[in-house]
């Protein structure tokens, strides 16, 4: 399934602006109409990624983006499914296109986000595992993040000093990112000197909230071709695959696993799963990649994802890092936008930006943080309560 | 501040989630068809994709397991989180696995522990403990305490 392409990509600077979201996803999706040269009325299906965090219009971002754009009649639909809502919107207009319902679609995402911690929605929903786990636990996003690190650091011998070099180097790559917040250099003293906030993770090596906004205009290969449209990228694969049971790994917002005890199926680990649906789809494997943009929702996340993407084997993440291979100018640069580390999260646009990053580094257009010759990018991402989100772009 | 010696009632601060008393169990369910157990209890209908059970028996989970990792919280969490005082102490929280369940299950560390004194692969053991305080109640929650050295 190659018939869908990437026409243009935009966004609004990530930063903590306080305007409301709407402004900037309507900043996003011209950027992005003018980059693929599309007119708006040309436009058949309006794609929105839900903020929750905004009241109604947020929840029907896809009705509320195409009446900021003006109404021409376009079929919409608002997807959520947490910071993975990108890639589902992404994969509900590519689906559109794949059906021949329509030629172009505009996905937008953005976010208008509250200082400090995410927290759950207001009022009391003692069935909601999300209100729960603040009740009952205090436990925060970055408390799982940090699980995952003090695993890492038990089984493979991974230290607070690996992580701190996976900050610094995001810092260097988003040094001249003109759309990310943080564009300050970070030296490892300077990033174990941050205030410890969920044992072994440091103030700077946890995610922010940000306000931001990302749009990408799909459109069929024909259209593409028709309108002759610069530099058509292809959409390989999109993978918005979910877990399989049992789930044997604690996962957000959850207070336990599954229980592998009486089913003893073996099933793939879900963040392996999620690339591996997407290389199957691509036809393509982790040795084909000219880089990749993760979510590095903590410093040590981004070495996990190394391996669930297939990058290298479990445990040889820290190697891969230590030996350059994932700055940009070695062998499969990673983040090289600088990634959640200098653009903090927001949250319906993240996966769109991720796919915005890809698409300049494949058209040769990422300035000096240009990975040379990119041919084949991959997006990897995950949404809370089960939402899988991968993406591969080729030229 | 907030005492287990205050003269408040002691009530759990979420229902059939766990036992109290001498020896305290985590309560989850079992699916009568497949034998799988869940905590949180399963409702309804059975979460494995090739059970079609919907009945459950009540299960005690084990007592203790093995630390697969731990946390703190450095910084006061957000609300519905409520502090014990008004000056907030942080505190630990393990990520626990039991052995028989072949399951991981989140729990506070129990009071007067932190990170310093937890490792993985150490044995720890389920307590009852205040969780916070109002006008009206104290509430209680499920910890995790250790109670070995590490092997």
């Amino acid at each position: 399934m190659t018939d869908v392409v990437v026409a243009g990509v935009g966004m609004h600077p990530w930063g903590k602006w306080g305007r409301n979201f709407v402004e900037y996803g309507v900043v996003a999706a011209r950027a992005a109409l003018k980059d693929a040269g599309v007119d708006y009325r040309d436009v058949q299906f309006v794609s929105g990624a839900d903020t929750v965090r905004n009241g109604y219009p947020g929840y029907v971002a896809g009705a509320t983006f195409a009446q900021a754009l003006g109404w021409t009649g376009a079929r919409v639909a608002s997807s959520y499914a947490a910071c993975a809502s990108g890639a589902t919107a992404l994969e509900v207009a590519r689906a559109e296109i794949l059906a021949g319902r329509c030629g172009v679609a505009l996905v937008v995402g953005a976010d208008t986000t509250p200082k400090g911690f995410l927290a759950p929605n207001a009022g009391d929903r003692p069935d909601d595992p999300d209100w729960l786990r603040f009740r009952l636990l205090g436990a925060t996003n970055p408390t799982y993040f940090a699980l995952y690190a003090r695993r890492r650091m038990a089984l493979y011998g991974a230290t607070e000093t690996d992580f701190a070099e996976v900050r610094a180097k995001n810092a260097r790559h988003g040094l001249s990112n003109p759309n990310a917040r943080y564009r300050k250099d970070f030296s490892v003293e300077d990033i174990l000197a941050s205030p410890m906030v969920a044992d072994p993770l440091r103030l700077v090596e946890i995610c922010a909230t940000s306000d931001g906004g990302a749009a990408v205009v799909l459109t069929s290969a024909d259209y593409a071709k028709r309108k002759g449209i610069d530099q058509p990228l292809r959409v390989r694969a999109v993978s918005t695959v979910t877990p399989a049971f049992p789930q044997t790994v604690i996962e957000m917002p959850h207070f336990a696993t599954d229980s592998g005890a009486a089913v003893n199926d073996a099933v793939v680990p879900f963040k392996d799963s999620i690339a591996q649906a997407a290389y199957e789809e691509a036809g393509i494997g982790p040795e084909d990649l000219s880089l990749a943009e993760v979510y590095d929702l903590s410093s040590a996340l981004e070495l996990d994802w190394y391996e669930h993407i297939g990058l290298c084997k479990a445990g040889e993440a820290e190697r891969l890092l230590h030996d350059g291979d994932t700055t940009i100018g070695g062998r499969i640069p990673v983040n090289p936008s600088g990634g959640l580390a200098c653009f903090g999260e927001a949250v319906p646009a993240q996966a769109l930006a991720q796919v915005c990053e890809v698409a300049w580094q494949l058209r040769g257009q990422a300035g000096e943080r240009q990975v040379e010759g990119a041919t084949v990018g991959i997006t990897a991402n995950q949404g809370l309560f089960g939402h899988g989100s991968s993406v591969i772009l080729s030229t | 501040m907030v005492t287990s010696d205050s003269a408040r009632p002691r009530v759990p601060a979420v229902e059939g989630w766990f036992t109290t008393g001498d020896e305290p169990a985590l309560l989850g369910n079992r699916c009568t068809t497949c034998s799988t157990v869940f905590f949180p209890k399963a409702s309804f209908f059975c979460p494995n994709p090739a059970c079609a059970g919907e009945e459950f028996e009540e299960t005690k989970l084990s007592r203790r397991g093995r630390i697969w990792s731990y946390t703190d919280a450095q910084y006061q969490p957000p609300p519905p989180y409520v502090p014990r005082s008004d000056s907030y102490t942080p505190f630990a929280i393990a990520a626990v696995e039991l052995a028989d369940e072949q399951m991981v299950v989140l729990g506070q560390v129990a009071d007067g522990f932190t990170v310093d004194d937890l490792e993985v692969g150490q044995r720890v053991e389920l307590v009852i403990e205040d969780l916070f305080g109002d006008d009206d109640n104290d509430y209680l929650v499920y910890k995790w305490k250790p109670i070995g050295a590490t092997q």
